[in-house]
């Protein structure tokens, strides 16, 4: 029999909470993080308004030890894996060191820190720059700091497929389950906001350019103009079902119950998107049909195209209307590949307390949008199973399907 | 090229290697204690050399940490190179 993947842990770093209570409460209450950038003066660029994690201490949460060699989302990544492992009643040291793994995700890596040591490579030469550099802005370096902190020496890796890397890093959390890895921290952390890494976002040329936070990140909506970045994301914890149970885990949240992933074609060839696909793909890995699952928390990039290609990939697979959709992360931004982790926490949160948390600001859902039964206020509902959806730069393209304990 | 001090040596260990709880006191007795006893690591010492090299213009053997293996060596390593210049 294949090994059952069970989430029996969560830790939350959001713009709009830290903690897994304090988010969860400000996202039940439509309480949004975007605001006017703070962390540099944002006056001179076409785009000012991100999701920012505002009341972080990290010599609160973090050794001192590791202050001088981390970025700024790699402190929020340690302080979420401490929240989470401690949500999960998980004591490392009790635990078989090869037999715990860390798979993040990660897309940015650390701007900040690599912003700083640039700035004095360029203005004042190469041997002032950290030799903490050499990992510090690395897409493995939370897999890394994780792994080294907690003493987890079992498989390990990171996945970068921007916003799809929360769920490809779930994906293969299971695999490692299934292969006899009995614990994994997995999850993704994401977090740009340096004069360098806005510059980075602005490339993209999606971004809002609105000054107002609550009208700024309209996915689905017919004034859609744009996305807002963010910072943060979510670590969870995954056992095999019996390893968890055997060890006295706690609670157990749900399962990881199905997984798939694609990849777009080019915009050229005409073929279809990956979506519809990947989502039957995860629904039959589940052994699910589309009426089984309660909420599908949407990829929602708030740009007319992409949020009609997702309407209508929702649409084809589950009918018009006939599935709640939410995008919670309206009132966080797109935090890359945090932001499919942080879906994927509040998934298991919306199971835990058996309601569907709301898509802040959108007023006038539009098009083919129109025929999505789009959650804009709290909604209680009986919930079994919930889809969650992500779309990353380049095409990346994941579903995961996420089940309440039996 | 005035020579280096304990308190300047303190300074940049606590610049590479962070100070807190977790971190132990670079006071009192560490001045005779292993670099790796205090917890700096070979990168942690790599970052150390590297400011010491620049903040008094003088060059270390990649392994000055393991030549200088306490701060009190350190200090004295440092100060033997800056003496021969003078």
């Amino acid at each position: 029999m294949t090994a059952t993947a069970v989430v029996t842990g969560l830790g939350v770093a959001a713009p709009n909470g830290l903690g897994i209570e304090d988010y969860w409460r400000a996202t039940l209450n439509g309480e949004s993080g975007i605001g006017r950038i703070t962390r540099f003066d944002p006056a001179g660029y076409p785009c000012r308004l991100a999701g920012e994690i505002g009341d972080f201490d990290p010599t609160e949460h973090i050794p001192g030890r590791l202050m001088p060699q981390t970025d700024h989302m790699t402190r929020l990544a340690l302080a979420a894996t401490d929240w989470a492992l401690s949500d999960a009643g998980a004591v490392p040291t009790d635990l078989d060191e090869f037999g715990m793994s860390v798979v993040t995700a990660n897309a940015y890596g650390g701007f900040e820190f690599g912003h700083r040591e640039l700035e004095k490579l360029w203005s004042r030469g190469s041997r002032h720059v950290s030799a903490y550099q050499s990992f510090a802005w690395f897409y493995a370096v939370n897999t890394g700091q994780i792994s080294i902190r907690h003493g987890m020496r079992g498989p390990s890796g990171v996945l970068v497929s921007e916003q799809a890397g929360g769920l490809d890093a779930a994906g293969q959390a299971r695999r490692h389950i299934r292969k006899g890895t009995p614990f994994v921290v997995t999850g993704g952390v994401d977090g740009a906001l340096s004069p360098w890494g806005w510059v980075a976002y602005l490339s993209s040329g999606q971004l809002s350019t609105g000054d107002d936070p609550a009208r700024a990140y309209l996915p689905f909506d017919t004034a859609a103009g744009g996305w807002v970045p963010g910072e943060g994301g979510a670590i969870i914890v995954v056992e095999e079902a019996e390893a968890a149970r055997a060890r006295g885990a706690a609670k157990i949240y749900g399962e990881i119950a199905g997984y798939s992933s694609g990849i777009d074609p080019a915009p050229h060839t005409g073929r279809p998107q990956a979506l519809p696909r990947v989502i039957r793909q995860a629904l039959a890995d589940a052994g699910l049909e589309p009426a089984d699952i309660g909420v599908v928390f949407a990829d929602a990039v708030g740009l007319p195209e992409p949020d009609r290609a997702e309407a209508e990939a929702i649409t084809e697979v589950f009918g018009a209307g006939a599935v709640p959709v939410t995008a919670p992360k309206t009132m966080v931004g797109r935090l890359a590949s945090g932001g499919s982790a942080l879906d994927t926490a509040t998934a298991f949160l919306a199971l835990r307390d058996q309601v569907i948390p709301p898509t802040a600001h959108v007023t006038d859902p539009a098009g083919a949008a129109a025929d999505l039964d789009l959650v804009l206020a709290p909604r209680q509902a009986a919930l079994h199973s919930a889809l969650v959806l992500a779309r990353g730069t380049g095409g990346f393209t994941a579903a995961l399907v996420v089940r309440a304990a039996a | 090229m005035p020579l280096i001090t304990l308190d300047d040596l303190k300074d940049m260990l606590t610049k590479a290697g962070g100070e807190g709880a977790d971190v132990p006191s670079l006071d009192g007795d560490a001045v005779d204690t292993p670099f790796t006893d205090l917890g700096y690591d070979s990168l942690a010492m790599l970052e150390v050399t590297s400011m010491v090299e620049l903040a008094y213009d003088i060059s270390l053997e990649d392994d000055a940490a393991q030549t200088a293996a306490t701060p009190r060596e350190m200090l004295d390593l440092v100060n033997g190179l800056l003496n021969a210049a003078a």
